[in-house]
């Protein structure tokens, strides 16, 4: 079972820092990678070195025991096998729907009754079998995307590449194609890297994200884990609407936290900044500061919380999001199902918090 | 023990149980699945060094534990022990550089086939050389020529004969009084046309260029025709001066004067290009900061035209030191030589044994051009205002009554530059001799069935220069469609000097590089032992090189306007370079390949510069048999052929202008 493998993988344009760093992964077969980050943090750039069309300066690309590219050599897109769909779809303007969807067959050679029935199979999976003999300019961008799609997979490549193949589409349209992306992955069974900088995207589709930074790879994980247990501020930061507090606590022990031992924590931080002792961010001798990841969903109100003022109040739909500043300061975020005046002074526990 | 031994070695240990769980994915793989891989995978073994070398090198990892049918039967099962991806890990023990460079040794001379950016081998060296054959080895003859006669200082004392200072003092008046005429008529059109909401703009634009269109010794004819004793325009209102009174045309101040008519679209077309950049939102923002229309003129669109005025300003002086056809018309009558006519004259009158003196001649006019586009270059150091992102929205101020009256000063600015010396054309054409007034009584057809079927030159000279023509226009495209994929797929150093040597000679005034064809193939070919001049091959040799940049432009920007990701969804779907040449490339190009076939043809068809130069006897082209019939005193004959021409010339213009809606941006000088 072959697997996708990118072995400390870096590229240079020349302008200072790496556009990409020193990444290695291993996909496995079946694998769905979203690769997360802000724009320009390098996901596009390992995207297109996967497919061939940027070479490594340093490292090397293997599917299974084939070694795809390296600094030295690459092996041309053209036959590695794989697909993508691009961000502008890059559907051919002088072909119909059914031209641009069999044209990977037509250059593997397979014409007639063979091609008919493929593309016709393709067209079928993405609802598009009325649309076969238009021309994409006559096309919505929903239905161009998934005529990308149908590209993508009739001639069932190794590996699927998705270059934010969301981002031109409205919100409804996103949600229907992320189940067409789902069953797609489900039926294909190929290897599928999806480069995005929308987390919830992300979350909804991979079996594992992610994340970079800066050229470099911060962290690995499946959706949920990285969610729960984000490794660095940076991830933290990224992942989900946490916010990160700076609390003593010592360095061994638990990384998850609960909220007797972050009880305890806020107490004596709080104690030490009112008390009129040292300044609240100085850490005490003996206790560093650590940083504590908390989301907003673990923060409710409750009586044996500690004190906690309300700063802002704001619907947002489904509920409110209130923004909280402790004692000594520092802001929480929380999620709330009723209003709370701005201003009020009300006891809040946090029932979990992350050590990152 | 080397690096390489010590890795191995560690990977040798750490390995046997994983690639047993693996179940055989290494060598204990069944024979059919090696074979099958090894047909797959051949090609790339072959590239990467051997097939044993793959099989040896298999990348360790830890996250595939289970067998493959395990998997598929738990797919859809939570699996939290075994990830679908795993970040490094384990890969590290595999070596960051190749590590098996002694393997690849044997290849490592050789480059890869088909490198990453997926052009093929041949590309590069087949544009490349085009490129030297057509640009660098003509100009380096005549700079050569020109040092050598620099030196020998036979011709350096030509360079101080009253004569060539006459000419030098004559071309720099002309030049720089058609710059001024150019700039005023240019800019006027420009401002009115991209900032005003006048009517008709399309067909004023239209108008506007077709003199530059239309072939200077057609022009220079017509206006000749308009004015003076013998017009038959002017007798048949009955205007004309009396007989013996001199033609006005035939002095410098003429000729500046038609220079400019002939160049002013220049202006035009840069201005108009710079003001593109002043948008709506600019003008709309410095009118709300309190600004009246003129003072939004002077501070905003002024200074930011200034750039498209300049460049617009040195192309016309440029043109206009390279210009033959009109001082040739109206200068040789009178006495007057310019430089490109005294090149002409002396080769006419002394043949071969000039060479040296025309080739220095050359090199003085590619002097005075470099320094005007030198002097260009300086003045618009800083001055770049392009905006980034800026609206589409034009600019458009609404001139309430004045609007009538600006559309009255513009048609009739066309009427006496463009219709009436067209009518005058037409009516001279239709005349049956020289000084006769047109009526009703004499008008004939006779010149158009003496050109068309009864004199042999004109009929050699037509089929001669639709072969040229279109010879150039197609074969060009063999050369322009790689050249313009390399320069769009690659950038750097040598893509710039690939597109500067193209550029050069389009830049050149034609005449320098009419003389530079003769140096570089007066003498027989190597290797062939024939030589070129006196055939129509040097003609057309010629043309390849001075419309190279025309016909590249068109390509370039379809090239250029194409979204990249349309080719590489090709490259994806396994099509390699010739095959998606065929299918995706070149039919997006195709509209623009076909704009650049009917620019160069237009263009080609009516070239007076380079065949004036190039010609002999049975290979006259349209342009030459113009000029030798006006000159032998046939101006109704000449004139009915300019008719021809112009007509060509409308006719080519318009059927572009059709399929304007098919072309990339930028690729019709005279839309926006």
């Amino acid at each position: 079972m072959a697997q996708l493998i990118l072995n400390h993988l870096t590229k240079d344009f020349g302008g200072g820092r790496p556009a990409v760093a020193d990444v290695s992964l291993t996909l496995r077969k079946q694998a769905f990678l979203a690769l997360l980050g802000p724009s320009g943090c390098g996901k596009t750039t390992v995207l297109r070195m996967i497919a061939g069309f940027e070479q490594p300066s340093d490292g090397s690309i293997f599917y299974g025991e084939r070694r795809l590219s390296d600094a030295e050599r690459a092996l041309p897109p053209e036959k590695r096998n794989m697909a993508m769909v691009f961000q502008s779809y890059a559907l051919w303007p002088h072909m119909t729907v059914a031209e641009n969807v069999g044209y990977p067959l037509k250059v593997r050679g397979i014409s007639g009754a063979g091609w008919r029935k493929l593309v016709g199979e393709a067209l079928s999976l993405v609802k598009l079998t009325d649309f076969a003999e238009r021309r994409p300019s006559a096309l919505s961008g929903g239905q161009r995307q998934r005529v990308a799609l149908a590209r993508c997979l009739v001639t069932q490549p190794d590996v699927v590449l998705l270059d934010e193949p969301l981002a031109n589409l409205d919100q409804h349209l996103r949600k229907a194609m992320e189940e067409t992306f789902h069953a797609f992955h489900e039926r294909s069974g190929a290897t599928m890297v999806y480069v995005t900088h929308d987390q919830a995207e992300a979350m909804a589709l991979a079996t594992d994200v992610a994340v970079m930074s800066e050229g470099r790879l911060l962290q690995v994980a499946p959706p949920a884990e990285i969610y729960a247990r984000p490794e660095g501020r940076v991830v933290g930061g990224l992942i989900g609407r946490g916010s990160i507090l700076q609390l003593p606590l010592a360095e061994t022990g638990e990384r998850q936290l609960g909220w007797p031992v972050l009880r305890e924590a806020l107490g004596s931080h709080a104690a030490n900044g009112a008390v009129g002792g040292p300044p609240a961010d100085v850490p005490r001798a003996d206790v560093p500061l650590a940083d504590v990841l908390v989301r907003p969903e673990h923060v409710h109100r409750g009586t044996d919380g500690i004190p906690m003022r309300v700063i802002s109040c704001v619907f947002e739909g489904e509920r409110f999001a209130v923004a909280l500043a402790l004692p000594d300061g520092q802001r929480l975020k929380a999620f709330s199902s009723v209003a709370i005046a701005e201003g009020q002074t009300a006891p809040f526990v946090i029932a979990s918090g992350w050590r990152l | 023990m080397t690096r390489a031994d010590e890795i191995a070695r560690g990977r040798r240990g750490g390995a046997p149980a994983e690639s047993d769980a693996e179940g055989g994915s290494g060598l204990l793989g069944s024979p059919r699945r090696l074979l099958s891989k090894a047909w797959r995978f051949g090609p790339l073994r072959f590239l990467f060094g051997g097939g044993e070398a793959a099989e040896s090198r298999l990348p360790q990892t830890t996250s595939a534990k289970l067998p493959n049918a395990l998997t598929r039967t738990l797919s859809g099962v939570e699996l939290p022990a075994m990830p679908y991806v795993t970040e490094g890990g384990s890969l590290n023990a595999m070596p960051r550089h190749g590590g098996q460079a002694g393997r690849w040794f044997a290849f490592s001379l050789r480059r890869p086939r088909v490198a990453s950016g997926g052009e093929p081998a041949w590309l590069l060296p087949f544009v490349l050389g085009a490129v030297l054959l057509l640009s660098v080895l003509p100009l380096a003859r005549l700079a050569g020529a020109g040092v050598s006669g620099l030196v020998g200082g036979e011709a350096a004392r030509l360079i101080f004969e009253p004569a060539t200072f006459a000419a030098l003092r004559n071309t720099l008046v002309t030049a720089t009084g058609g710059m001024v005429v150019s700039l005023l008529l240019g800019s006027l059109f420009a401002f009115a046309v991209a900032l005003t909401d006048v009517r008709g703009k399309l067909i004023l634009s239209f108008a506007f260029m077709l003199p530059m269109m239309i072939p200077p010794q057609v022009t220079a004819l017509a206006w000749v025709e308009m004015s003076g004793p013998a017009s038959p325009l002017l007798k048949t209102l009955g205007l004309a001066p009396p007989l013996g009174s001199p033609q006005p045309l035939y002095s410098l101040s003429g000729i500046a004067l038609l220079l400019g008519v002939q160049h002013a679209p220049l202006v035009f077309l840069a201005l108009k290009a710079g003001l593109a950049a002043s948008p709506r939102e600019g003008i709309e923002a410095a009118r709300l900061a309190g600004a009246g229309p003129f003072r939004v003129f002077r501070d905003i669109v002024l200074p930011l035209g200034l750039p498209g005025l300049i460049a617009g300003g040195a192309i016309a002086f440029v043109s206009g030191i390279g210009n033959f056809g009109i001082p040739a018309i109206l200068g040789i009558p009178a006495g007057i030589e310019t430089l490109p006519t005294l090149i002409f004259s002396r080769l006419a009158s002394f043949g071969a044994a000039t060479f040296g003196e025309i080739a220095l001649i050359s090199t003085l006019i590619a002097a005075i051009s470099a320094g005007g586009l030198i002097v260009q270059q300086r003045a618009l150091a800083g001055r770049d205002y392009r905006l980034i992102g800026h609206s589409g929205a034009r600019a458009a101020f609404a001139l309430g009554r004045w609007r009538v009256v600006l559309e009255a000063l513009l048609w009739a600015v066309l009427a006496l530059v463009l219709v009436a010396p067209l009518l005058a054309l037409v009516a001279s054409s239709l005349v049956p001799a020289y000084g006769v007034p047109l009526n009703l009584k004499t008008v004939s057809l006779s010149a158009y069935g003496e050109i068309l079927f009864r004199q042999s030159i004109t009929l050699t000279a037509l089929k001669n220069s639709l072969f040229l023509a279109s010879a150039a226009a197609l074969g060009l495209l063999v050369v322009t469609v790689p050249a313009a994929y390399l320069l769009t797929r690659r950038n750097g150093a040598l893509a710039n000097l690939i597109a500067i040597l193209i550029e050069v000679p389009y830049a050149l005034p034609g005449i320098v590089l009419a003389v530079a064809f003769i140096l570089t193939f007066a003498a027989p070919l190597p290797l062939v032992g024939v030589s070129l001049y006196g055939t129509i091959w040097i003609i057309l040799a010629a043309y390849f090189s001075s419309f190279l940049a025309v016909s590249l432009k068109p390509v370039m920007s379809a090239f250029l306007q194409m979204d990249p990701s349309l080719e590489e969804a090709a490259r994806l779907a396994g099509a390699g370079f010739s095959r998606r040449m065929r299918d995706v490339l070149l039919p997006l190009i195709a509209p623009a390949a076909g704009a650049s076939i009917i620019l160069v043809f237009l263009i080609a068809a009516n070239e007076l510069t380079v065949s004036a130069l190039l010609w002999s006897a049975g290979t006259q082209t349209l342009g030459v048999a113009i000029f030798n019939l006006d000159d032998s005193g046939s101006s109704d004959l000449a004139s009915a052929l300019s008719v021809l021409v112009v007509l060509l010339v409308i006719a080519l213009m318009a059927a572009l202008e059709f399929f304007a809606k098919y072309l990339p941006e930028g690729v019709l000088p005279w839309r926006n």
